[in-house]
């Protein structure tokens, strides 16, 4: 069926302008970060750009020992969560029990609790095991943060695998690891693909964990990001450039992924 | 092979990690948390210097914002963590964390570091039971900016020690709503450290005060309701449109772009606004005294930020030698010649107001040094206080009744509330927020 011109002309015009409308902060955040301080606070766009504030930045902070920080534990906590989350997620699709629709729950009940509210038990945990600023601390609490959306966005993938393809391989004398790893893997590897990717953005974006239980040695670019705004005296140039640079790996990252993560998020085993 | 590259990769990532998380910590590596404000920016540039003169000491630096270190310094003493060596704190926290056994007393300094010569009253807000518990890097009070060709253009003169009603008439008569000049800039975003603390001291102006001598809130009192009232009415006339989203910045960013006649703020902006590079009105600035209301005499405003040694660091040491470095009068030299002397840390040192370079470059400078001597933070309200403090009351639950109070506050400038509503709710939220804190505790 053929839509017709006036519906395509539609679909056009509403994609673009709501692209347009989520990418309006990012593009103003990066505009603004190429204006002075007094720029910056001016409500127009006339300005001569400049890379004063780049420079400011760089000259205040180490920008690659945080962004080697945000990279470590970022694919530190994502790899950790898929350990745990792809069994997980395949005892509970395909041999479930009594219990999992409500050990599910429970799980995703979890991220109910506000963080600040667990603080300082936390913080009593990992001074004790000496976490604190630390990237082996950040990378379990990031996988511990997201393991309950992995295991729900993994469950949900395995659900559309039908179980005769893995009785099959059972049939074949598949033993449990192989049958995830040649049958379950390679049949849903866009949703874990793009279940990976989510949780990747995710640990990158964390900023509360990470500004409370850094300092110095581990701390990721949100707290980079963190350093540069400040009660006393003009900062949005400043702050605008941090962001960019904070942002910008994870942007090109996403970019070249894009096409793993829509066909995961829209994925369906056999349909 | 494809599978074992993979498993490779997985093993490789576990060894990365655990080598990264096993880093060596040298001996005499010392933490140093602060504020991201100018002054400090300027140490840690200049730090390199410290580190040159004791090669054993290495300095790691986390500079983060205002709340986010509050936040962040707070859970760490509190825990005893020991996550920082040294701590830039306020004044406020000072004698709460000295009386919690949190902070280490600063004496036995050495006589080159000349104690005497930090300003009194600042000195005087880091002593508890005798003893300093904080080095203060730089000090502000506040005072009154005004722009002298809008001044000049209506036949105005600003008095040597203008009154709160003076400023008023000054107000209404500069404000240009049309082309976007307001009369008076104040700040009047909610919040313990913003517009709570120009409202505390203009309360203390008019003869009010945060708790009686039982703990009883007094913000239901005629004075509240007088310096609530004027407040609220200068702000609705003479101030800029959305006043409830404004704090220091937003307001340093209208004075500095001309929309402001006038402003009352921390003595800090002097330097700011003098900056070409920051403010299109360097040159038509003008500085006068905080505006006196009916009771003179009373505590103004006094903030510090200091540099501390938690009683958990392990490097006290180390932290000590940073500590008296960063503050001492080497220290200030040291930026005039890097810097200029107008980029000094102000409000320490009777030194810096002493030295006739630093006058010459900061015309503001007289009136800093006048707002701090009398900014009065151990002194009395026109009624006797059981509190000490200037633009706020100085005990751990203020943050909170601050910043709550500051909502209701904001809410008669939105027109959410009127003054004698806004009066009587925030009396009551104060009242139940005491009462559950203990009080009266004597």
């Amino acid at each position: 069926m053929q839509d017709s011109l006036l519906q395509r002309v539609t679909t056009a015009i509403t994609g673009w302008a709501v692209a347009l409308l989520l990418f309006f902060p990012i593009g103003w955040m990066v505009l603004t970060s190429f204006k002075t301080e007094g720029d910056a606070v001016k409500s127009s766009l006339a300005f001569t750009p400049t890379l004063a504030s780049y420079g400011e930045v760089l000259a205040r902070a180490d920008y690659l020992s945080f962004a080697l920080n945000s990279v470590v534990v970022s694919v530190g906590g994502t790899v950790l969560a898929l350990l745990f989350a792809i069994p997980a997620a395949y005892s509970m699709a395909f041999h479930p029990t009594a219990r999992t629709r409500g050990t599910l729950l429970w799980m995703l009940s979890t991220k109910m609790l506000p963080p600040v509210g667990v603080l300082v038990p936390i913080y009593l945990l990992f001074r004790t095991a000496g976490l604190l600023d630390s990237r082996i601390g950040l990378v379990l609490i990031y996988a511990l943060m997201n393991l309950p959306i992995v295991v729900w966005m993994l469950f949900t993938f395995y659900k559309e695998v039908p179980n005769d393809i893995l009785e099959a391989g059972r049939m074949d004398g598949a033993r449990v690891f192989s049958e995830v790893w040649h049958l379950l893997l390679p049949l849903t590897m866009p949703g874990v693909a793009s279940t990976g990717l989510l949780s990747l953005i995710l640990c990158w974006n964390e900023a509360f964990w990470s500004l409370n239980l850094t300092s110095a040695g581990a701390a990721p670019l949100t707290t980079f990001i963190a350093s540069f705004s400040s009660p006393e005296g003009l900062f949005f140039a400043k702050l605008s450039a941090a962001s960019t640079m904070a942002v910008a790996p994870i942007l090109v990252f996403g970019w070249f992924s894009q096409r793993q993560l829509v066909r995961g998020l829209t994925f369906g085993a056999v349909k | 092979m494809a599978r074992r590259n993979r498993t490779g990769v997985i093993w490789g990532l576990a060894a990365v990690l655990s080598v990264s998380a096993g880093a060596a910590q040298a001996d005499s590596t010392i933490t140093i948390a602060t504020v991201n404000n100018g002054d400090m920016v300027v140490m840690q540039k200049l730090s390199a210097q410290f580190e040159q003169q004791h090669p054993d000491i290495h300095l790691r630096w986390v500079v983060l914002e205002e709340n986010v270190l509050r936040q962040r310094v707070t859970t760490d003493i509190a825990t005893k963590a020991g996550q920082f060596d040294v701590m830039t704190i306020g004044n406020y926290e000072v004698p709460i964390w000295a009386k919690q056994g949190w902070l280490e007393p600063m004496d036995n300094l050495p006589a080159s570091y000349a104690v005497d010569d930090l300003l009194k009253p600042v000195r005087d807000a880091l002593t508890y039971n005798g003893k300093l518990y904080g080095l203060p890097f730089y000090a502000e009070s506040a005072m009154t900016y005004y722009r002298t060709d809008l001044f000049d253009k209506a036949g105005l003169k600003m008095p040597d020690a203008p009154t709160y009603e003076q400023i008023r008439g000054f107000a209404d008569k500069i404000t240009d709503k049309a082309h976007q000049v307001y009369g008076m800039c104040l700040r009047g975003k909610p919040g313990w450290g913003e517009n709570m603390a120009y409202v505390t001291s203009l309360v203390d102006a008019e003869g009010g005060q945060w708790f009686d001598m039982q703990w009883k809130p007094t913000i239901d009192t005629p004075a509240w309701k007088k310096a609530i009232t004027y407040y609220s009415d200068i702000l609705k006339t003479d101030g800029p449109p959305g006043a409830t989203s404004n704090g220091f910045n937003e307001n340093l960013a209208l004075f500095g772009s001309g929309h402001c006649g006038m402003w009352i703020d921390a003595t800090v902006a002097g330097g700011l606004l003098y900056d070409k590079k920051q403010s299109s009105v360097a040159d038509k600035v003008g500085f006068a005294p905080m505006p006196t209301g009916s009771y003179k005499g009373g505590p103004t405003w006094l903030w510090s930020w200091n540099l501390g040694i938690p009683a958990s660091s392990k490097q006290k040491d180390a932290a000590r030698a940073f500590v008296t470095w960063a503050t001492s009068k080497e220290y200030i030299r040291l930026v005039a010649k890097e810097n200029g002397w107008v980029s000094v840390p102000p409000g320490t040192r009777q030194s810096t107001y002493d030295s006739p370079d630093y006058k010459s470059a900061a015309p503001f400078a007289g009136f800093v040094l006048n707002a701090i001597n009398v900014a009065n933070p151990k002194g009395a309200t026109e009624q006797p206080r059981p509190y000490e403090g200037a633009q706020f009351a100085a005990i751990p639950e203020f943050q909170g009744i601050g910043t709550q109070v500051g909502q209701t506050i904001a809410g008669t400038l939105s027109g959410q509330s009127t003054v004698d509503q806004a009066l009587k709710t925030a009396q009551s939220a104060t009242e139940r927020t005491m009462r559950q804190a203990g009080y009266p505790k004597k």
